[in-house]
């Protein structure tokens, strides 16, 4: 009767769209077992460094190619946008399927390596890709705990520089900025007609975070103790977070920067609407909102005082990039040749000249495109007077709470409330007190 | 239609013995009574079937967690988490420690944001519809124009709104500074106290048209004889709104109101995609704090015993606004 | 199909009503209307006019974002997909929906009541919370069936069309139950069963809310960001997840994001608009008792 076959026809599309439905999409990599990586096909989870996704895709693909061509290995590459980045690694790392190679944002090495999830590099592994003495000692000191075998191998390295124009410098007669007071003299010049000295990313914790962290040294005082607890409001981490604050409430940095959080700094130190930024290798961001590069020039970040060494000097955390291997991977040994095939010299040079960064591997370091007067800057900064963020597995939270709270900071200066060292402890006190009791 | 109502026919519907032999060519041999009784179960059973994988065992799972004290260390293999008993919930409800402080902030936060944006999205809904009530030039386009915001993409719509709100780029400041001068200077909408209005004109925006569908669609049922009969009565056109307009309605707006109330408090993708994941202190929805406090520092235990005190308390507000609606609307109706 | 009422409301109309109409509706038609005009003057100014001060007029007007957008990001692609995922979960949401409802507005049976409560509080629960025990569950099902789900459309398509049947069957339930039990009893006395009345009678009679029903499924599924951006990879990527892709580690392309949004709702706001004339007599009957 009617309805019988209506019931049918429908059932029948029902299975055929279920089954066509089906198709796309893929799981984790097939399985190569034995002795022999040739057929075996990674999954690589690259991070977004390029103008795009599909930019990545196109600085990625030939190099991948190479790499089938010379070991018959091929891997499926897949860019994946920060935005999703950390939740896609989390998926896969809760239900123990994901890639086998993943880019990972250096900071996260320690997260990640508590979760257990990453393949430690240990003196074998270490050996399969050339030795650990062939990496700059500040990039694997970011891709894990002290201590520990890392979790992940260097892969690019950016660090923060001081970016001024100079156009605007000359035409005041100001030469850049080696200690704080002289920057903000300098702003303070500077900030004339609607031009303002410096441009601040206010809207964004990392952003913040990054800066404290670094004041903070200078400062001599750290945010995590030996055991790993937090210390965020000793009166070095209160000064730091008060100097960067002070930017906009002294009005060196404009109001509108507090609610900055997706790159406008760069867009307004670009059109000249503020002289100087602190930023992580920029140069291929700045060409691309139009500011040619002989318009601007960069110097490590300023210090309390002239010359300081140590501590007192850290000007920049240690940026970048790793690469890492999940440890469920069933490739383990077509990952780690991989690994070795990027980490490679030649590639290294590739890919950091592309991206704008900066090999860490010191072998690579000595190519003419890193010679560039900005890139030879940060370069020294990297080798001389980086230090890298925390390496506690609270690090993400760390981020989160002191991040937040500096960005409300600047968020109650922007709307003309008063900035002390009481208002500013109490924020600290309140970001320290969110962090998980252990 | 919150809760299911008898069938106004009072008989058993179902297959009677009409259903002879006769028709059924492959039908299983299945007693006629014995399919009367598992049918109404087999048209629930895909329903069910989906509801339990993809809702209910999840949201069990969730509770479970909850209990646990899943920390980033334990994610790769959440059997080997310890059992925490009631320790996360104890966190989260101390509300003297800044943790407790924070979520019930939040919580504040939250129930005026919805507040204000269910009542003004009603509110303008309602205002709209009685005025679109009659037919006059033009009303079709206009009708068909203000579900455009309930068309858009959520995330379009926000962002647009985001980028009006920009402190110096943004259209909102250029017209109030630049063109109208009602600011002496350009105040910040997406930080600062500011911010939570910012976030309520953006709901407004994009529920209200869903207000007003159901409004428009609620006032279609009314008797035109009650119209007439007022009118005859002298009743003017103000008057009629308030004695028959409105409480014919009170039906569309039982089930209205508490829909988007729950939708409005679970919100997540505004205030994400207007303020990213730190969100301003004055505008920190509870939807993106208890993300803060789970999805971004991996700790899953104390973000699952926030949301099954979500969950809790919003089952209660359920139960007690049906409980006081349907008695009114018995009232009204006696 | 009903038809909505046109004819002059017996209301006398005074004057202050009418103008009291036309100020609130222009007002509220600015409302709606200004953000739409940004994505517009946006979409068509390059990136250094759209990140300077707001100009009510573009000085200079590029279609070059229009050009841009499908190559930043596979914005086609995306639009494929989430075209797929969101039509198909409609459809076998409304098919599920239309069952369900059937049976719980025609029959009483013992665990009706529980089978509504449990179906209305899952309303309540954040969707953060069970991403990732959904996530899980997915993957065991791939390791003991071979179906994989997470990464392919089926899994969403599975999730958006869960996520739209409490509403969707709450209003179907209330919309059959306005649709006269005489005419199931017609049709079986024409011979049919109970699926024959369904149908050949309430389902013919419910169009308008089913339109309703459609609409409201397919909205869910388009939009949906969180689950889509944790259960996609490249290739099944949706829309709502693609369209942040325009915010790159250097730039956000805000002059694309407008384009593409543009480009992308104009089928949909089509669409909506060509039903919503059977939304609005759909949401009634459904809503009032």
């Amino acid at each position: 009767m009617r309805t019988n076959r209506l019931f049918a026809a429908t059932a029948l599309v029902a299975a055929l769209g279920l089954a066509a439905t089906a198709c796309g999409g893929s799981s984790d990599s097939s399985s190569g077992k034995g002795g022999s990586t040739k057929g075996v096909t990674l999954t690589y989870w690259a991070s977004n460094q390029g103008t795009s996704l599909d930019n990545d895709k196109q600085v990625l693909t030939p190099e991948l190619k190479k790499f089938e061509q010379q070991t018959g290995i091929h891997v499926k590459l897949e860019v994946i946008g920060w935005a999703d980045l950390l939740n896609r690694i989390l998926a896969a790392t809760t239900s123990g399927q994901g890639p086998d190679v993943l880019n990972i944002g250096n900071t996260w090495s320690a997260s990640l390596q508590a979760t257990g999830a990453l393949l430690p590099w240990d003196s074998a592994n270490f050996q399969a890709i050339g030795g650990k003495d062939r990496f700059a000692a500040s990039a694997i000191a970011a891709a894990g705990a002290a201590g520990k075998d890392p979790a992940a191998v260097p892969l690019y390295s950016m660090g923060y520089g001081l970016y001024y124009n100079k156009k605007m410098f000359a035409d005041a007669g100001l030469k850049p900025p080696t200690t704080w007071a002289e920057l903000d003299a300098d702003a303070k010049k500077l900030t004339t007609g609607g031009h303002y000295g410096i441009a601040v990313e206010g809207g964004n914790p990392t952003e913040n975070v990054h800066h404290a962290f670094v004041l903070a040294k200078q400062h001599g005082a750290d945010w995590f103790d030996a055991s790993g607890k937090p210390t965020f409001t000793g009166a070095g981490n209160v000064a730091a977070v008060k100097q960067y604050v002070d930017f906009i409430a002294d009005g060196l940095a404009n109001k509108g920067d507090a609610e900055y959080s997706q790159n406008q700094t760069i867009t307004d130190f670009a059109t000249g609407k503020a002289a100087m930024m602190m930023w992580q290798t920029a140069s291929s961001s700045i060409l691309s909102h139009g500011m040619k590069s002989t318009d601007y020039g960069v110097v490590p970040v300023p210090t309390l005082t002239a010359g300081a060494t140590g501590d007192q000097g850290v000007t920049s955390m240690v940026a970048g990039i790793n690469i890492s291997v999940f440890k469920n991977t069933k490739n383990k040994d077509a990952a780690v040749k991989f690994v070795k095939f990027m980490t490679s010299t030649p590639e290294q040079k590739i890919l950091n000249k592309a991206y704008g960064s900066i090999p860490p591997v010191t072998e690579a370091q000595s190519d003419p495109a890193f010679q560039t007067p900005d890139l030879k800057t940060i370069d020294g900064v990297l080798q001389h007077s980086a230090a890298p963020m925390p390496q506690v597995p609270n690090e993400a939270q760390f981020e989160t709470t002191v991040g937040t709270a500096i960005k409300d900071l600047f968020a109650d200066a922007a709307n003309g409330k008063a900035i002390t060292d009481s208002n500013v402890k109490s924020a600290l006190e309140k970001a320290q007190s969110q962090m998980p009791a252990s | 239609m919150a809760a299911t109502a008898p069938p106004r026919s009072a008989s058993e519907a179902g297959p009677d013995s009409g259903k002879s032999a006769g028709r059924g060519r492959l039908r299983p041999r299945v007693p006629a009574r014995l399919r009367q009784l598992s049918l109404p179960y087999l048209l629930l059973l895909p329903a069910l079937a989906l509801e339990l994988l993809i809702h209910i065992v999840p949201m069990v799972f969730g509770i479970i967690i909850s209990f646990k004290g899943l920390t980033l260390f334990f994610i790769h293999n959440w059997k080997s988490a310890p059992w925490t008993g009631f320790d996360n919930y104890k966190v989260a409800v101390k509300i003297h420690q800044p943790i407790g402080q924070a979520l019930l902030h939040s919580f504040w936060v939250t129930i005026a944001f919805t507040v204000l944006s269910v009542a003004l999205s009603w509110l303008i809904g309602t205002v709209a519809a009685i005025l679109m009530q009659d037919s006059f030039r033009g009303r079709a386009v206009l009708r068909a124009v203000f579900l455009v915001p309930y068309a858009l993409p959520v995330y379009a719509a926000v962002i647009t709104w985001t980028f009006m709100f920009q402190q110096d780029t943004g259209l909102v400041n250029h017209v109030l500074h630049d063109q109208l001068h009602l600011t002496s200077n350009k105040p910040f909408w997406l930080i600062g106290g500011n911010s939570f209005w910012a976030l309520v004109i953006v709901s407004v925006w994009k529920s209200w048209p869903f207000a007003f569908l159901a409004l428009m669609a609620g006032l279609q049922n009314i008797p035109r004889e009650l119209y007439e009969a007022a009118a005859m009565d002298g009743a003017g056109v103000w008057q009629q709104i308030r004695k028959i307009t409105l409480p014919s309605l009170r039906a569309v707006n039982q089930v209205l109101v508490l829909v988007l109330f729950l939708w409005t408090f679970n919100d997540f993708n505004t205030p994400y995609v207007m303020f990213g994941q730190a969100a301003p202190h004055q505008a920190d929805l509870i939807s993106i704090h208890i993300y803060q406090s789970s999805f971004l520092t991996w700790n899953f235990g104390s973000g699952s015993a926030m949301s099954v005190l979500l969950l809790l308390f919003l089952l209660v507000v359920t139960a007690v606004y049906l409980l006081i609606t349907s008695r009114r609307r018995g009232d009204a109706d006696a | 199909m009903p038809r909505i009422p046109t004819q002059p409301s017996p209301m006398a109309q005074p004057r202050s009503f009418v103008w009291t109409r036309r100020v609130v509706l222009t007002l509220l038609l600015v409302f709606v209307l200004v953000p739409v005009y940004v994505m517009l003057s946006s979409s068509l100014k390059s990136l250094s006019g759209v990140q300077g001060s707001f100009q009510w007029i573009p000085h200079h007007i590029t279609a070059r974002p229009y050009i841009d957008i499908w190559k930043t990001i596979p914005l086609a692609h995306y639009f494929m997909n989430s075209l797929i995922v969101s039509v198909s979960a409609t459809l076998f949401s409304v098919a599920v929906a239309i069952f369900a409802s059937y049976g719980v507005s025609r029959y009483r049976f013992p665990g009706r009541r529980l089978f509504t409560v449990t179906v209305l509080s899952t309303q309540m629960f954040p969707g953060i919370l069970f991403l990732l025990p959904l996530y899980l569950i997915f993957v065991n099902i791939g390791n003991s069936t071979g179906i994989t789900l997470n990464g392919s459309r089926l899994g969403l398509i599975i999730t958006y069309l869960t996520f739209s049947l409490p509403f969707s069957i709450w209003m179907l339930v209330g919309y059959f139950d306005s649709i006269p039990r005489d005419l199931d009893e017609a049709a079986k006395v024409d011979g049919c069963g109970p699926m024959g009345a369904l149908f050949r009678v309430v389902v013919p009679a419910a169009v308008p809310g089913i339109v309703a029903v459609c609409v409201y499924a397919f909205m869910t599924a388009w939009g949906e960001v969180l689950f889509a951006s944790v259960m996609t990879n490249e290739s099944t990527r949706t829309l709502a997840v693609g369209l942040r892709e325009y915010a790159t580690q250097n730039d956000v392309y805000w002059n694309q994001v407008m384009a593409a949004s543009l480009v992308v709702s104009v089928p949909v706001v089509a669409g909506f608009l060509l039903l919503q004339r059977y939304l609005v007599a759909g949401l009634t009957a459904g809503a009032v008792k």
